[in-house]
């Protein structure tokens, strides 16, 4: 795969091109609504779903307090279960761990189930340079790859393929696609499944990622819908498992929690087809060599962050995108990330560190701040808390060391040099608050809009229905709100000088 | 009753009928209303841009001037709510124990306009004739982190005259957001032309909301496009008595 | 790597210095009231997965799998079945072997009737995992006395040492256009027969 998040531009740049486009605006629009529909029918049913969610929240950030804990014991069960367990710091060490696998074994080809984790290493990426062929078997995982394209979205990663554009693609890309293949799904979903029948029946190595590791038991767990999931964690000999740190939790108990949450914030159903749970080794059953690899890749960057830890909850569902009407306009590529969306707008710049990479740090602004994403969020994420606090880190990232007075308590990887001539927004915000700090300053400024109120009163031609003045174009920053929207001339007389002069009557 | 008035910087500055239409309901509802004229902003912009530093000198002149009140009304879900939620972070940054207690003295006892009249004077009909062709649009803010649930259409309902049409997809964000609006101005448009499409759809002559901000994002589009609609604050329909 | 196991460790100690107290989990969804007629509501939920479903009494189930193998020419069976099916034991068929298999019959360890799940945990009767998932039709015969209210009842009831299959009805994904269609990579057939034990 060529296609690559690396260099893509800052959000508003992307989310431009991206709204552009009007077969991506409508496809989007068409599936979120779909998915948003479904959710909040299966959602309705369970009466106790408030409390599910509070539940989820409280088993995530009681793991999260005691991750280390958690992780040992976690670590020993699934050794006593004949796993061996390897930790990696980083993308590079992970990806190095798993083509050693191979490399050991003298496999030149992997069956992959869907998995963030691996996404998010670029693992196929890496292995392909070593000379293994890495097979997404996730249909949508299939059609990115066949497209060579990137993931648009954490469940559906080929949301902004139709399926007229997926018939295309399988027709150009998949070795034995029928010529007459219609652009039905079940027939689309046929195809694949001939397709990657015979990769199944002959592979030898499988690469997971697992939505749930059970600290107490050893247990793993992929939830899934294909069946392709099944396949590659039970007929291939070795199975490696790509496992954020984050995905622990205490207790096999918990997850009756999580798969009440999970399937029905995720696609919308009372159950997703097929949860396979596996606890070690099994004699005579599935792969006989097992291995976990604990990925941390800025997990324990984004757990330092009192406020944004809180993202480290987050289960994958990708509620947060199909509710978000930011993600429905703009598509995932946009946010530049495999994880894009809400989640991808906290959880970016969390795991990566703000300060250092204009993409990252336009990531938490790239939100209205309307809190779709919080009500509908499985384990009560609230983004817009975590997104005002990464721009307040944006910001105090670029505010000269000196002038915090200060050490730098960034953990960014790269020291960091900013420029210290400061950004207009900047200057504005501190005229903002010097003149709002004191009524009387901004009183004064109100008598000067006043005055300006009275001149354009006389000028200006245009009204808005109910007669108040409106202004068509402003000049400098004012011009990005005036391309599309008209703007009230400044009242004759603002709300302080009316109260002053009328005393209070009304 | 005596209440203070948080007018909001937008309506003090912008939008001025809005805060006198508050006085006249609040005083026909036998409101004693103050204006604490020591009042400026609530920080909000500062605070969802990111600027933690630059909005505490503006959260300790709000709590200066609005200490004492008991009752604390503003005609804006979102400063409402920057109040509630906000404050608190910018006390935690300023590093002040004072401030900090001082905030959560004030900031407990601020409501938005609905909520007031709803919960605390326990009234949906207010006595406000407007006859005209309405649909409602519930702000991202005032619905989802104040929760202020059907209270603005129960008002809405008890008004004279006044025929209410359901909005399409109403509990969409419009795509003001603030800054975000020329931050991210092409996706704020986009939201916006898709709200305005659904409030042109419901036919109705006035659009109605609580608050200013998200109005002039929308109203401005509705201006652009000529629609013939227009944008009001729920305070000024229901202060309306239309001449009666 | 032995390194980085220490690594990481060290910076989640680090990062959790100023970690709050425990909260407590609520967990009173554990004994909200349980569905009036689990096997009826089983039977719908299963059903709404395009799944089939058949009730019959113990004395019926095998003429009941008969009917749900339909025109099954090649069945595979594990050996312990409780029930009489003409068809192949499984004795360690390849993965290619089952392939040309046309479907499989098994029990199964619990039954969920709020989500319309059945629970596989591989034991008597249920054979490996491969064997209920290469064929391409799977009866499924399940007790109605394994059927359960909801997930934390199946919880409750099962080994987390076995490993496990939860499956909702056929194969299916939601990939294109987030529009459900059935029939994937797994089983495209899922035939579930519920047995009145009386």
């Amino acid at each position: 795969m060529s296609a690559t998040f690396v260099g893509m531009p800052a959000f508003p740049d992307a989310a431009r091109s991206a709204l552009a486009d009007s077969q991506l605006r409508g496809n989007l629009a068409h599936a979120t609504s779909t998915i948003r529909g479904k959710r909040a029918q299966v959602v309705g049913e369970v009466s106790e779903w408030e409390e599910l969610r509070l539940a989820g929240a409280a088993i995530k950030d009681n793991t999260l307090h005691h991750l280390d804990e958690h992780l040992l014991r976690l670590e020993r069960s699934l050794t006593e279960r004949g796993a061996t367990v390897h930790w990696a710091r980083d993308a590079a060490e992970a990806c190095a761990i798993v083509a050693g696998i191979a490399q050991q074994h003298g496999v030149d080809e992997v069956v992959k189930v869907k998995s963030m984790a691996t996404q998010e290493i670029e693992l196929n990426e890496f292995l392909a340079e070593q000379g293994i062929a890495a097979w997404e078997t996730d249909l949508a995982e299939l059609i990115v790859q066949l497209g060579d394209d990137l993931p648009s979205h954490i469940l559906v990663p080929a949301i902004h393929r139709n399926r007229a554009e997926i018939r295309e693609i399988f027709r150009a890309k998949m070795p034995g696609a029928p010529d007459d293949l219609t652009d039905n799904p079940a027939d689309l979903a046929a195809a694949a499944r001939l397709h990657l029948r015979q990769k199944f029946l002959s592979a030898r190595m499988a690469v997971s990622g697992a939505n749930f590791a059970v600290a107490d038991t050893g247990t793993l767990m992929v939830v899934e819908s294909e069946g392709n999931g099944r396949m590659c964690l039970t007929l291939p000999d070795i199975l490696v498992s790509v496992v954020g740190i984050e995905k622990v939790v205490p207790s096999w108990d918990d997850l009756d929690v999580f798969l009440q949450l999970l399937p029905r914030s995720s696609t919308g159903e009372r159950m997703n087809p097929y949860t396979s749970t596996w606890t070690g080794v099994t004699p005579g059953d599935g792969p006989q060599e097992m291995h976990v690899v604990l990925l941390d890749n800025g997990r324990t960057r984004a757990l330092a962050d009192e406020v944004g830890r809180q993202a480290l909850r987050c289960i994958r569902c990708s509620a947060c995108l199909n509710v978000c009407p930011v993600y429905e306009r703009t598509g995932g590529h946009a946010y530049g990330s495999v994880y894009p969306g809400p989640i991808g707008a906290i959880l970016n710049p969390l795991l990566r560190g703000v300060g250092h990479d204009k993409q990252l740090d336009s990531l938490p602004y790239a939100s209205s701040l309307c809190g779709a994403c919080f009500e509908a969020c499985p384990v009560r994420i609230d983004f817009p808390e975590v997104l005002v606090h990464l721009r307040s880190k944006v910001v105090d990232a670029h505010r000269g060391r000196a002038e915090r007075g200060v050490r730098c308590t960034l953990r960014a990887e790269r020291p960091v040099r900013l420029g210290r001539a400061p950004k207009p927004e900047a200057v504005a915000m501190k005229a903002a608050s010097w003149a709002l700090r004191d009524a009387g300053r901004l009183g004064r400024l109100e008598r000067l809009a006043g005055a300006a109120g009275r001149l354009l009163a006389r000028v200006l031609r245009r009204s808005a229905p109910g007669g108040r003045r409106v202004l068509g174009s402003l000049p400098g920053p004012g011009a990005r709100w005036t391309t599309a929207r008209d703007v009230p001339a400044p009242p004759t007389e603002s709300f302080r000088e009316w109260w002053q002069r009328e005393g209070g009557r009304s | 009753m005596r209440a203070a008035l948080l007018v909001t910087c937008i309506n003090d500055a912008v939008f001025p009928d809005t805060g006198k239409a508050v006085v006249r309901l609040l005083s026909r509802l036998g409101v004693d209303v103050e204006f604490p004229s020591g009042q400026t902003c609530c920080a909000q912009p500062m605070v969802n841009t990111g600027y933690l530093d630059e909005a505490v000198p503006v959260v300790r002149s709000f709590v200066d001037a609005f200490a004492g009140y008991d009752a604390i009304v503003a005609p804006s879900g979102s400063c409402a709510g920057s109040v509630r939620h906000q404050h608190g972070i910018v006390a935690r940054r300023s590093d002040d124990a004072a401030l900090a207690a001082a905030v959560a003295e004030t900031s407990a006892r601020v409501y938005e306009l609905s909520e007031f009249l709803v919960d605390v004077l326990g009234v949906d009909d207010v006595g406000a004739y407007f006859p005209h062709a309405v649909t409602y649009h519930p702000t991202c803010h005032s619905l989802r982190m104040l929760d202020v649930g059907d209270r603005p259409m129960r008002l809405l309902r008890a008004v004279r005259g006044l025929r209410l049409t359901e909005l399409p997809a109403a509990e969409e964000c419009c795509g003001f957001g603030g800054t975000f609006a020329v931050k991210n101005a092409d996706t704020s448009v986009a939201m916006g032309a898709d709200k305005v499409r659904h409030v042109r759809e419901t036919g109705a002559e006035v659009l109605v909301a609580g608050d200013n901000s998200c109005l002039m994002h929308i109203g401005g589009m509705l201006s652009r496009q000529r629609s013939g609609v227009r944008v009001l604050h729920l305070a000024e329909v229901l202060a309306s008595t239309e001449g009666r | 790597m032995s390194g980085a196991r220490e690594e990481i460790l060290a910076s989640i100690r680090t990062a959790l210095r100023d970690a709050p107290p425990e909260v407590e989990v609520p967990r009173g969804y554990r004994s909200s009231p349980p569905p009036a007629d689990l096997v009826a509501l089983f039977d719908e939920r299963v059903t709404d997965y395009r799944a089939t479903v058949t009730r019959c009494a113990l004395v019926d189930v095998v003429e009941a799998i008969r009917s749900a193998l339909g025109d099954a020419a090649r069945v595979v069976v594990s050996g312990d079945l409780p029930y009489p099916v003409d068809g192949a034991l499984d004795d360690d068929l390849s993965a290619s072997e089952l392939d040309a298999v046309d479907a499989v019959v098994t029990t199964a360890a619990v039954g969920i009737a709020v989500t319309g799940t059945i629970v596989l945990d591989h034991g008597p009767g249920q054979g490996r995992r491969a064997l209920s998932l290469v064929p391409d039709r799977h009866v499924c015969v399940i007790r109605d006395d394994q059927i359960v209210a909801g997930v934390p009842d199946a919880i409750a009831r099962l080994d987390p040492a076995r490993p496990q299959t939860w499956i909702s009805g056929p194969s299916a994904t939601s990939d294109i256009e987030l529009d459900r269609v059935e029939g994937v990579h797994g089983p495209r057939q899922l035939h579930v027969v519920v047995v009145r034990e009386d």
